[in-house]
């Protein structure tokens, strides 16, 4: 009786953990099939390089949005990355501990904050902020960068402090003797060492970057054109989909589809891209 | 509910077993019978909804007015539960079509192909298209030809139709919107909405925006103008309800309730009230012009 329970639990347990496997298998299956008749039909040289959008005209082309989610992100991380990585530092090697108590649940509730809020905040006061200091309409790439700074900020700081603080006492304490000054050990030893983790954690950062969508609608402005400038409004691949899927059928839906495929593939690599940092990080410890 | 009671029962007598030998076992169980009475009672619940009633959907322009009827209708017939869906003109069209509502709502008139396919329609309302500008903007009116050339981006400054020297912040309605395609059906011609306009997908936005932004340029729905944001005059006609009845302001469009066939039974009873003149008058108040109303250019 005891050895038939062990092997049920065992065997609900691998259904379940089967379930959540599948649902991706599903949802990738599901995509690839509504989108890539489209990709077919357009072509996917034209599709990813077309410079017009205009579904209504049976135009499909995405160069704008990739445009877009490229310049939002890279506008993100050149904000948000010294930011984190500053913080982390901190927190890591400077923070006294009471400080640090303080400091990481505040972070964590940063990442918990649902991502229409921060949309929501970007539109009432980011964006009239821009548009009376700075000119244009407001709803721009800085807009959204700026959002996006502040909501992959949890991300770049938790993994690399944690790479940071994985480092073995030695490294640091090694520099200390040797007569370097606090600042000096962090500059060439600790964070030399932690590069992998906290590469990593840039790469995850972008990643959440790349596939935010509510926030971004409501601050991006979702214009199909290719920038000018940090003012102008901008669409990424997600608001794409986002902010006409609720209208779409026939072609123009699964133009959509299809641009999901590009972000999903988008997505692989850069996930890709960020196991393969952190492993290589294992192999050279071992 | 029973079902559920007698799953967590039988998973009571698991509590047995947390001797510490076999805590995985009873932990296994645990969740598993959570999950299987979970999943009873969502089934159960799947089960126990109500039979009949209308689904309606389509437009988001027209849902808010339907939603005002369907409220005084069911204080008329307390026994018609009626649902009410967005997801736009095109897709209540298909959903119409498809049978899985029986009431598409559409805020354009049907394109040559959907008519091929020979959906029944009915008008029961009109609403005006009111292009908006900042209420501080010291432009007041611009011709047809100037609102097509401002969003097909050929007129970039205010200073080119008689305002302050600033950039025009285009704003427009995202592919696939009712409102965008009467827009362009009413005002583009054969010019197309420069990809540089910024992109609101709801009325709601739109009228936001303009009303924050001293440069900016939108189009709303008439009935959805109020002191926020200022509708420009077209051609020296203000945009007023009683101008479109009396046929000198000619933005408007249909509001238009499409099904697969001739409606019969509730979905009948509550087209028959909207097209009532109880149900026209409470349009009438909400800002829409009747379709009763005559109007002589089609």
């Amino acid at each position: 009786m005891k050895d038939f329970k062990e092997k049920l639990s065992g065997r609900i347990f691998f259904v379940l953990a089967l379930s959540s496997i599948s649902v991706l298998a599903l949802i990738t299956v599901f995509i690839l099939i509504k989108g890539t008749p489209l990709i077919a039909e357009v072509g996917l040289k034209d599709f990813i390089f077309g410079m017009t959008w205009a579904p209504g005209r049976g135009e499909f082309g995405i160069f704008p949005m990739i445009a877009g989610s490229v310049s939002v992100t890279f506008g993100a991380a050149v904000i948000g990355v010294p930011i984190g990585i500053c913080c982390s530092i901190f927190l890591a090697e400077f923070a006294p501990a009471w400080l640090s108590k303080i400091f990481r649940p505040v972070i964590q509730l940063l990442a918990g904050i649902p991502s229409v809020v921060y949309g929501f905040w970007g539109m009432i006061f980011v964006v009239p902020l821009i548009r009376d200091y700075l000119g244009g309409p407001g709803l721009s790439i800085l807009a959204g960068s700026i959002i996006l700074a502040i909501m992959i900020l949890p991300t770049v700081i938790s993994i690399s402090e944690v790479s940071i603080l994985a480092l073995p006492r030695q490294y640091k304490e090694g520099a200390l003797a040797l007569g370097m000054t606090h600042w000096q050990a962090i500059y060439s030893v600790v964070l030399p060492s932690a590069k992998s983790g906290i590469v990593a954690s840039v790469v995850l950062g972008i990643g959440r970057a790349v596939g935010e969508t509510m926030a971004v609608i409501m601050v991006l402005g979702n214009a199909v054109a290719l920038p000018e400038s940090i003012l102008d409004p901008v669409r990424t691949l997600t608001t794409n989909i986002g902010i006409e899927m609720g209208y779409a059928e026939g072609a123009h839906e699964q133009a959509l589809f299809a641009t999901g495929i590009v972000l999903f593939v988008v997505i692989m690599i850069i996930n890709g891209l960020a196991q393969y940092i952190t492993r290589d990080k294992n192999k050279g410890r071992r | 509910m029973k079902e559920m009671e007698s799953l967590m029962n039988i998973s009571n007598p698991a509590k047995r077993y947390t001797a510490p030998t076999s805590a995985r076992c009873s932990l296994g169980l645990k969740a598993a019978f959570m999950i299987a009475a979970l999943l009873c009672t969502s089934f159960l619940h799947g089960c126990s909804r109500p039979e009949g009633g209308i689904v309606i959907a389509g437009s988001t322009s027209v849902q808010p007015y339907v939603e005002i009827l369907s409220e005084e209708f069911a204080s008329l017939y307390p026994d018609i539960a009626i649902d009410i869906q967005g997801g736009g003109s095109s897709a209540g069209i298909t959903a119409a079509e498809a049978g899985t509502a029986q009431i598409g709502m559409s805020s354009r008139s049907l394109k040559d192909k959907e008519l091929d396919r020979g959906l029944w329609s009915v008008e029961i309302a009109k609403d005006g298209l009111a292009v908006i500008v900042h209420p501080e903007n010291p432009v007041k009116g611009l011709t047809y030809e100037q609102v097509r050339s401002i969003y097909a981006g050929e007129i970039v400054n205010w200073e080119q139709v008689g305002g302050n020297n600033a950039k025009i912040h285009l704003i427009a309605r995202e592919e696939g919107s009712g409102t965008r395609s009467a827009f362009e059906d009413l005002f583009m011609g054969e010019k197309y909405i420069t990809p540089k306009a910024i992109v609101q997908n709801s009325n709601g936005s739109v009228k936001q925006l303009v009303a924050d932004d001293k440069n900016s340029i939108g189009f709303i729905s008439l009935g959805l103008c109020d002191s926020k944001v200022a509708a420009l005059e077209l051609n020296g006609v203000a945009a007023t309800h009683e101008n479109i009845v009396n046929g000198s302001y000619q933005m408007y469009r249909p509001f238009l309730f499409v099904a697969n066939s001739e409606p019969i039974g509730d979905a009948k009873l509550f087209i028959d009230y909207i097209l009532s003149d109880e149900g026209q008058k409470l349009l009438l108040e909400n800002g829409l012009i009747p379709a009763t109303e005559g109007i002589e250019k089609g």
